[in-house]
This record gives C-alpha cells, structure tokens and sequence, in this order.
C-alpha cells in the first residue's frame, strides 16, 4: 500500500520510498524514513494536498508525492 | 591561544528560529515569520560581548546537508569555503529527533558546535522536558537552552557562544557508526590519504562518507583535486555498487536511516515526554481553518479583510494625510520662482512635477502601512502554509503554487493591489518555476493605480451597464492570468526546477503587537527608500520627454501677442478708474497671483468663521487688491472686477493652450503620433498612445495625461468624462474595452519592473516582464477591437464574448497535463 491512498485518521507505518531522486532525498530530509509511524490528519478541501503528522510534526503533501511511500496500516 | 575576533554562523533547520537568534544577538531586524523558508540569503551582522567581537552570519534554514538543493549548497558551501570558528546549531526543541539529523551532519563536518535547544517554552507547554548535560555528552557540544523570542537564555547562548570562540582545543568528534557501511569508509579513507594528502582541506571522513554517498560536489571537488582522478572514482563507484547490491540499499539512503537511528536513540535517552497530547490549540485550530466547508470559507474572509482594511481602509486614511502631501506641494510653489502672466519657469515647472510624481507615491504609504502590518499578523501567526494547503489544488492546476496565493492577493486578484509588495513577496514560494510564473503574472493582475481610467471608461462607455463592465474587470484579469501562468510554464520556464511540494505546517502562534509593528515600519522605510529614488529618477526623465523640444520661435511669439491683446484689453476698461494707476506695471501680476492663492485658499476653507477669518487676512494683506476682489457694492470696484474676471480667465486658457501645444509637440507627443499607424488597429488614436506611453512611469499617469490631453479650456467646467465625450466623436464603447483590456496587460510599471528584477535575479526576466505582456496586449486589443468591429459587435457584446473565450480557455488549460518532469 502507499500513502497516498490512506485516508484521513489512518494510522500507518512507513515501510520504503520507492523514489531516489530530489523528491525522494526530500522527503526523507523532512524525516519520512522507514519504521516511523505516521497518521494521516485530513485531505485539504480540495482533495489535494494532504497532511500527515510525522511523530511530532505535521508536514503536507501532494498526492502525487505521497505515492512514492509505501506504508503499511498498524 | 585566545582570539578577540570570530566568525560563528547560525545553522539549523528552516522555522526553528535562527534568525530570531541572530535578531537578538546582533539587534537587526532581519525578516522572521512563521513559515519555513523565509531566510534565502544569508545575511551577517556583529556584536561585542565581553570583549570579544562576534561577526555573525544567518543562513537560510535546511533539513539537511545535500547537495541536492540551492539552499543546502550555499550552506554547506559556506560553511566548507569560510571555515566559521563556531557553528551554533539553532534546534527546535520541540522536534529534537528530527532537529538532531542536522545536528549530527554538522559535527560530521568536525566544525566546532554550539547547540541551541530553541523554543523551550513551546517544548514546555507540550510537556517535553530535555536534559540538556545529557544531550551535551552525547554529542560532544556545548548544549543551551533557549526561549529567544521571549529573551530567555540569550546570555547563557552569548557566554556559551564567547567561551567556544576562546577556546581554540581541538574539540572532540562524535562519530555515528554506520555498522556494515564502516569497512568501506575506512576503505576510502585510505585511498584518500594516499591518492590526495592535499585534499586536507576537508576533514577526511567527513569526504569518504559524501564520496559514499555519491555526493554530487563531493565527487566534482575530488575531480578538481586529483591529477588522475578517474581510476579513484572508478574505485568509489565500485565501493557504492558492491554495498548497494550487498545490503540491497542505496548507500544514501543507508547512511540517511542510521543517522535517523542515532538521532531516535540520542532523543530516547535525553527526552522525557510527559503528555502524549502534542498541539492540542494548533490541531483544534486547524479543525475549523483547514475544514472542508469552512476552510474555504475563512480563507475567502481572511483575504477579503486583508483586501478591505488595507485597499478600502487605507484608501480612505489617505484623506487624512493628502492635506500634508498638499501641504508640502504648496510649499514648493511657494519657494519655486513665481509664473509669470504666460510664462511659466522651467524650475518651477519642474520643481513641481517632481513633488507630484513622489507626492502620487508617498500617498500609498497608509495603505502600506496597514498592508504590511496584517502580512505580518498572517506570517507570524502560521496562516500562510493553511493558505498553501487550501489552493494549492487550484493553483498547481496552472502551473503556480499554493503559496502563489498571498502574492496574487496583494497584487490584486480582484480590484485594488500593488504589485511591488506582490512581487516582492513571491521569495517565500519554494519551487522556482512557479515563483517566477507568480511573479511574471502579478504585473497582468488589477493594481490600483489601474483603476481610474477603468472608471473613466466605464462612465462614459457602459453608462448602462456599470456594474457588468465593472465585474467583467475585476474577474477578466484572473481569467487570463491563469492560462498565461499555465502557457509560460508549458514554455519559457519549461526548464526550471520545480520542487517538491512537501511542507510542514508550523503550530500557531500568537503574534506580538511590537513584532508586527517593527516588521510593518521597516518594510515601509525599505519600500520608500528603493521605490522613490527610482520613481524620482524616471519622473525627471519624463518630465524632459514632456517639456521639450517646446515650442518654437513664431509659436511663442502668438502666445506673447496674444497676452499682450487680453493685457491692453483689460487696461483700457479700467480707465479712468482710481485702480487704474494701482495696476500698472509688475502689480498686475502681483494681483494675478494674489487672486489665485485666496481663490485657492477658499476651497479649503469650511465654515463662515474660517471664511470670515480668510477675508480678514486677505483685507490686511493688501486692502486695495481685496477691494476688487471682492468689491462688494462699490459700483467701480465691480467694474474693475469684472473685467479682472476676464483677464483672469482668458490667462487660464492661454496656458492652458500652451500645455497642449507643448505636449502635442513633445518627444513623447511625436512617439504618439508616429504610432498611429500600429495603433489604429486596437483602435488607439495618438492621444490615449501618449496616455499610455505616459503610463510606463507610473500608471496613474494615464488618467493624468488624458486630463491634460482633453482639456478644452473654457471655464475649466465639466468632468474629464464629458471632455472626453466630447473630443472624441470617433471613440465608441468597442475603442474603450480595448483600451481597458490593453490596460489590463499593461506592462509592469518602473517600480514594479525593478522589483521583479531584484526578486528573479536577472535582468532578462525584468525585460521579458516588460515585454510579454506588450505584445499580449496588443494581440487581445487586436482581436477585441478588429474582431469586434468585423462582427458589428458593440462594446457590450464584445466584452461578454471575451468573457465567454476566457472562461473557456482557462477551463481548457486546467485540464492540460503538466509536464511529467518533477526534477
Ligand atoms: N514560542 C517561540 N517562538 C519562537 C522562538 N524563536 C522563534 N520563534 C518564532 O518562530 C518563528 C520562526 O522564526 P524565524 O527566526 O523566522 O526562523 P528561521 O529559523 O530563521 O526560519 P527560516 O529562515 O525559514 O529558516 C517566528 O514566528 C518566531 O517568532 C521561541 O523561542 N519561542
Ligand atoms: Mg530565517
């Protein structure tokens, strides 16, 4: 499964990035990193982009962005 | 060794306070706000403490140390090239693991570190509790504790920061260990040695973790370095590929997860989490601001305040400091050499123009104020990213951004902005290729200074339809700068990097009155201090362009006879009367001036006493010329007032006259005429092109020149409306939309262009800014006036086809995919 298709409330644990470009050194500099447990908070109003809060922190993101993360739920 | 001077520089990761630190250690006012990414340029400063002198550098804020972004080049770059004595590593206290990844690749650097455990009180109230000897052993640097923006902990950082800088004992390096990955960094750090002893000038194992990682300048730094460099790069090739098929795992990535692993264990064993409730205000409030339905809804409203307390608000405020602007014009032409009866003095006339052409400006300062000062309330409060989240949808559609919003706001998204404060806060929008789209469209969007020859137009041509003329204004320039975003994306800036969108969305917090106050007044002084040197240096250039080559010999000769006419006219009625001999000579002009400044004065004045008291001056100033300005019922007094009425005027019309004919005849005027023959297709005739040429300094000017233009003398009665009505037999409702539309996509004006110079770092873009929407221009111009006239269509029905084909295209353009490139 992959982060973008978990809903708002969801909680879930990052598995792998399945990207190695910037985006992927972005993501993991903002401290997406396999083991961590991530919840999804809400999609913004428009559906897209949306937030997620990473231990301590909220970050938010595209959809498109959110594909490249594979999670699984716990 | 003990030194009196360092360098230290403040690092750290964006939002966590660096350059509140670096405002409270050297006392500027460097911009602050609650957002990440607001430092882009690093900036320094100084300080004394204790004897000791500190020059102070604030860095833009990374996560990281890569090289894969511009603001994680100039970091690490400077920090290798300048070697600070001291790095003092602001940390959100609040976030300490993540905070701690940079933390540790700062030491990896072996650069001596003083850690900053900033914003204690929010980590407090979120019950964290750190035990700051602890985090000190484990990293091997001296540890303080911070609440800056309270002034907490400054002097505990300052002797922190003076006691590092006297020191100079080699400090103790912490090493993460990278477990499987250690053989091959020891591997390369042998190769290392051997191959470039001379590449010393980085610590060594610092370059052998990089060279593992693959970095980018790294391995260009190695290829600058090494006479042979390609058999070592092929061995560190080799070393990355036999780890990546060993461990199946990128070494970047591996190296990135063990420092994330020292950081959590480093965080396990120096933190105590007391409550598991993190945020509780922040997520109640982003419950309302960031909802479905409401969220879209406050959105609308936090704009629409923004947009009426500032533009509608500030608007009014300006009646309030116009008299002062007045003032100070009055001033001048009190000072300036005195008219004579046709003959008005260059220095006055210049003098003049020049206190109009700032006065125009200065005038917009309330608004300014107030703009600036609610900025400052959404930036520090945290609103900015929840604005972002919100469109971003929307706005990525075009080729913009989320952050593209406050810009759009400012420059006018509906009627009223200024591009200057638009562009100029396009610096927080991250992804380049957006923030140049956002800044070369803010210029198309509707500025308030377009908007009286709007009104001007829309009285005289749509008497009908007002309110649709004035709607299809408002909106038509969104529609348009939509797809032009999404086209210039699709091609001018196809190359430019993008950047992810990934953002973190700060906690609230709760502005402070002195915060916002201080931020408010500084960008003013900034604003003025750039915008009217520049505006004052263009205001001179076309005042020339206006004023010369002036009028000829035989011309200036006509106007001498003819004052000579209205003069001996005007003598040869009071003959004969006592006040005869009074005006001769130079009294005449004396009496001239001395009407005009009480007929003035009058204007301004409210009220029976302030008159009575007005008259009163007057009388004691000169009774005899008060006599005949107000002769009451002395049958001979009348009479000379009479005829001095006449004069008076039939001197208003000559100058008025001589105006036009030096305008008529000017460089500008010529530019005019000799673009008529482009310019008739868009239904341009040569005065509205020297209104427009006029309007590239300022684009009130337009409305201005237009006044001057369609001056028809008389008794000065009857609005610039009915004029233009009159004078332009030709000009139908079709010739105003096109001009409104042309207005519309304008070119930035001067201040506007420099700002976007500045913001885009070039030249080209500035010129590029000018010139595109020229030429847009005068295709839709083109297309409005010609197609309209070919289909008989009256300015109406022209302006809802146009709105019908704009809708439609940008509808088309949302659906355009952007291209697949995300690097
Ligand atoms: N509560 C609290 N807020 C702080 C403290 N220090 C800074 N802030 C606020 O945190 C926000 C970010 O501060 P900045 O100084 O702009 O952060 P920065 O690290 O320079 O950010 P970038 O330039 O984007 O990297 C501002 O709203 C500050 O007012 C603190 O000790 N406590
Ligand atoms: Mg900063």
């Amino acid at each position: 499964m992959t982060l973008d298709q978990m809903k708002p409330g969801n909680e879930c644990r990052i598995k792998r990035l399945m990207i190695h470009d910037q985006l992927g050194q972005r993501l993991l500099d903002m401290g997406v990193y396999p083991g961590l447990t991530l919840k999804v908070i809400r999609n913004a109003p428009l559906e897209d982009p949306m937030e997620v809060c990473l231990g301590g922190f909220f970050v938010s993101l595209r959809h498109d962005e959110a594909k490249y993360v594979e999670v699984s739920l716990s | 060794m003990t030194r009196d001077s360092v360098l230290i520089t403040l690092a750290g990761q964006p939002n966590c306070g660096k350059s509140t630190v670096f405002n409270a250690l050297t006392g500027a006012s460097q911009h602050v706000a609650n957002y990440p990414g607001v430092t882009v340029e690093k900036m320094a400063g100084r300080y004394n403490y204790d004897g000791l002198k500190v020059e102070v550098v604030d860095l833009p804020g990374t996560y990281s140390l890569t090289s894969y972004s511009l603001e994680e080049r100039v970091t690490r770059g400077f920090l290798l090239a300048e070697k600070p004595s001291i790095v003092v590593n602001v940390v959100d206290a609040a976030n300490l693991t993540r905070n701690l990844y940079l933390t540790l690749q700062l030491l990896e650097m072996e650069i001596p570190l003083v850690v900053d455990l900033n914003m204690m009180d929010v980590a407090h109230r979120r019950g964290i509790r750190i035990d700051p000897e602890k985090l000190a052993r484990h990293l091997g640097a001296s540890v303080v504790q911070t609440a800056i923006k309270t002034g907490r902990g400054k002097e505990a950082l300052l002797s922190a920061i003076s006691r590092a800088g006297r020191s100079s004992s080699a400090h103790q390096t912490m090493r993460i260990d990278y477990g499987p990955m250690e053989p091959f960094i020891r591997e390369i750090t042998a190769r290392l040695i051997s191959d470039a002893p001379e590449a010393a000038d980085y610590p060594v194992r610092w370059l052998a973790v990089k060279i593992m990682e693959g970095d980018a300048e790294a391995l260009k730094y190695i290829r600058g370095k090494l006479t042979n460099p390609n058999s070592f790069l092929e061995f560190a090739a080799k070393k990355r590929q036999d780890f990546e098929s060993q461990f199946e795992e990128l070494p970047t990535r591996y190296m990135a997860y063990r420092r994330y692993a020292h950081a959590e264990s480093i965080g396990k064993a120096c933190v105590v989490t007391k409550t598991g409730n993190r945020r509780p205000m922040s997520d109640k409030v982003d419950q309302v601001v960031c909802n479905r339905f409401l969220g879209p809804m406050i959105l609308v409203g936090v704009l629409y305040l923004l947009y009426y307390l500032s533009i509608v608000q500030g608007y009014n405020l300006t009646n309030y400091t116009w008299p002062l602007l007045a003032k100070i014009r009055n001033i001048t032409a009190a000072l300036a050499p005195s008219p004579g009866f046709i003959e008005i003095p260059l220095l006055r006339a210049f003098s003049l123009w020049f206190v109009d052409s700032i006065n125009a400006l200065l005038n917009y300062i309330p608004i300014f104020f107030i703009l600036f000062s609610l900025i400052a309330i959404l930036e520090d409060s945290g609103y900015m990213p929840r604005m972002a989240f919100i469109l971003d949808r929307l706005f990525s559609k075009f080729g913009l951004h989320g952050s593209s919003t406050l810009p759009m706001v400012l420059g006018g998204i509906y009627v009223g902005g200024c591009a200057v404060p638009a562009v100029m806060s396009t610096k927080g929008i991250p992804d380049e290729r957006s923030r140049l789209a956002t800044i070369l469209i803010i210029p198309l969007l509707n500025c308030l200074a377009k908007v009286p020859l709007y009104i001007l137009l829309i009285n005289i041509y749509f008497v009908g339809h007002k309110g649709m003329a004035m709607f299809f204004i408002s909106t038509i320039s969104l529609l348009m700068v939509l797809p032009i975003a999404k086209i210039l994306t699709l091609t001018v800036l196809k190359k430019k990097p993008t950047a992810p969108f990934i953002m973190e969305m700060p906690p609230y917090h709760l502005p402070t009155f002195r915060g916002v106050l201080g931020r408010a007044v500084e960008r003013v002084r900034l604003f003025v201090r750039k915008i009217i040197t520049i505006v004052a240096a263009v205001a001179v250039v076309i005042f020339v362009l206006l004023q010369f080559p002036g009028l000829g010999h035989e011309r200036k000769a006509y106007y001498a006879g003819q004052k000579e006419r209205t003069v001996s006219a005007f003598y040869s009625k009071i003959q004969g009367t006592p006040y005869a001999e009074q005006l001769q000579g130079e009294n005449l002009m004396k009496l001239v001036l001395y009407y005009d400044e009480y007929k003035s004065k009058k204007m301004g004045v409210k009220g029976k006493e302030a008159s009575r008291a007005l008259n009163r001056e007057f009388q004691e100033r000169n009774p005899g010329f008060f006599k005949i300005v107000k002769p009451g019922r002395d049958k001979i007094a009348k009479k000379v007032n009479r005829a001095f009425k006449r004069l008076f005027k039939a001197r208003k019309k000559l100058l008025r006259e001589i105006r036009k004919e030096k305008i008529d005849n000017s460089f500008l005027g010529r530019v005019g005429r000799f673009l008529v023959p482009v310019t008739q297709y868009v239904g341009f005739d040569w005065k509205v092109n020297v209104a427009l040429l006029s309007a590239f300094a300022a684009k009130e000017s337009s409305v201005a020149t237009l006044g001057a233009l369609y001056d028809q003398g008389e008794t000065g009665a009857g609005t610039l409306e009915e004029r233009m009505h009159e004078g332009e037999t030709g000009f139908t409702s079709l010739h105003a939309l096109a001009l409104m539309l042309f207005m519309v996509l304008y070119p930035p004006c001067i201040a506007t262009a420099i700002m976007v110079k500045i913001q885009s770092g070039s030249i080209r873009w500035m010129l590029f800014s000018m010139v595109y929407p020229m030429c847009l221009g005068i295709l839709v111009a083109t297309l409005v006036f010609s197609g309209g006239s070919a289909l008989g269509l009256s300015g109406t029905e022209a302006m809802v086809a146009f709105f019908g084909l704009s809708l439609g295209t940008t509808v088309l353009m949302g659906f355009v995919r952007k291209s697949p490139d995300l690097n």
